[in-house]
């Protein structure tokens, strides 16, 4: 009978991982911040419009290397792929959004 | 200052948010009203209309047979906005099953009905136990069922939203569905704790 | 699978791994890969989340709520305890 953990799983694929089952859960409660909405609706809007689909925000989240997935909050991951979903989809150019980071 | 060679991706999370919803601004693809619009629409949703979805099953047997049987149409029947939402799975516990929700994957939740989903259910630690140690992650919450409850762990992995409609508890026989959506929390709808009378 | 699975239908998960041939995104979990489950319901026909995640042509699929008996994917746990998950047909096959 094999083991679930000889094979190679996706390291987002979470269900039973072993390094996590002694981890305690922080069971309180956390307020979203305004980052964390406004990601959270441009999302949504992205998708209402029929940009960007949930499916495709999964696969960028779990296409974020295994460290960098973990350290990352919550709505970082969502804000990192939906970036890479725009530029890829060419939504938006690289070019122009390292021009718009600079031009704080 | 970053370089030709700069992965634009990678740059700190406030920055990319700002520089990308200027460039969709300034296309017109994505607007600043659309996007408080849809913050204050995301911000309506919150655990009580879950609560009175409960409540109401616990008072009408037609009321839970509907909820059981077509979650969103039990919703829409509660005046919660469910257009374009994901479809809604209600699981029952009974005096011998117990539900709890997971999404091992990523954070797949009823948002629509219970609001933004709780810092710990998409935490690691969460979506790693839940399926395998359920009675353990319980207990994180003091929940401890009695020993002849079996626990059904359900993860959301496809297009069904999961939420659990809790046992009434002991103690509310006359109760109105006011009083009754009162007791009625966030994580007793996952199944991460069950609801009490006091 | 490409007909309809009936409740109490026995059928086993592929054990597959695409995502170690290429980028993929896949919504079987790794856990029930391989393993034996039961139908409970059919519960719709949805597009193919693998396709829909790099913005191609995604066909619909049935997608079913297939139960797995818990304590025998972990060797631990209590007896009794299942796991109800959603897994398209394509990922199936009768057991």
């Amino acid at each position: 009978m094999q083991e679930p953990e000889a094979y190679p799983r996706a390291h987002h694929d979470l269900g039973g991982v072993a390094k996590f089952l002694c981890e305690p859960v922080d069971t309180g409660a956390h307020a979203l911040t305004d980052f964390d909405r406004e990601v959270d609706a441009l999302r949504q809007m992205l998708g209402l419009k029929g940009i960007m689909t949930v499916d495709e925000l999964r696969r960028g989240i779990e296409a974020i290397p295994e460290a960098s997935y973990h350290r990352l909050t919550y709505y970082q991951r969502w804000m990192r792929s939906i970036a890479d979903t725009l530029l890829r989809k060419g939504v938006l150019s690289a070019d122009e959004l390292r021009a718009a980071l600079e031009a704080d | 200052m970053a370089g030709t060679g700069m992965n634009p991706i990678e740059a700190d999370s406030g920055k990319l948010l700002e520089a990308v919803r200027a460039l969709l601004g300034a296309k017109g693809i994505v607007t600043a009203p659309e996007i408080a619009e849809r913050i204050a629409l995301t911000d309506a949703a919150n655990p009580g209309q879950g609560a009175r979805m409960v409540a109401k099953a616990w008072l009408d047997p037609a009321y839970r047979a509907l909820m059981l049987g077509d979650g969103t149409a039990a919703a829409e029947a509660l005046g919660i906005f469910m257009r374009g939402a994901p479809p809604l799975g209600v699981l029952e516990n009974t005096a011998e099953m117990h539900h709890l929700v997971v999404c091992t994957l990523c954070s797949c939740y009823p948002r629509a009905v219970l609001g933004y989903p709780p810092f710990w259910f998409k935490s690691a630690a969460y979506r790693a136990r839940a399926v395998r140690d359920p009675r353990g992650l319980i207990a994180e919450w003091g929940t401890v069922l009695p020993a002849d409850v079996k626990v059904r762990v359900v993860d959301s992995t496809a297009d069904y939203r999961w939420m659990v409609l809790p046992l009434r508890p002991a103690g509310t026989e006359r109760w109105d569905a006011a009083r009754l959506a009162g007791i009625v929390r966030e994580g007793d709808m996952i199944g991460v704790t069950v609801p009490k009378a006091t | 699978m490409a007909l309809p699975l009936a409740p109490g239908a026995p059928v086993r998960v592929r054990l597959d791994w695409p995502e170690a041939r290429g980028p993929a995104h896949i919504r079987t979990p790794h856990y029930v890969r391989g393993r034996q489950g039961t139908i409970v319901r059919h519960l719709g026909d949805f597009p193919n989340p693998e396709d829909l995640a790099f913005a191609r042509p995604a066909a619909k699929l049935p997608l079913y709520h297939v139960r797995f008996d818990q304590p025998a994917i972990w060797h631990e746990g209590a007896g009794g305890d299942e796991l109800l998950v959603e897994i398209f047909g394509s990922w199936l096959e009768p057991a």
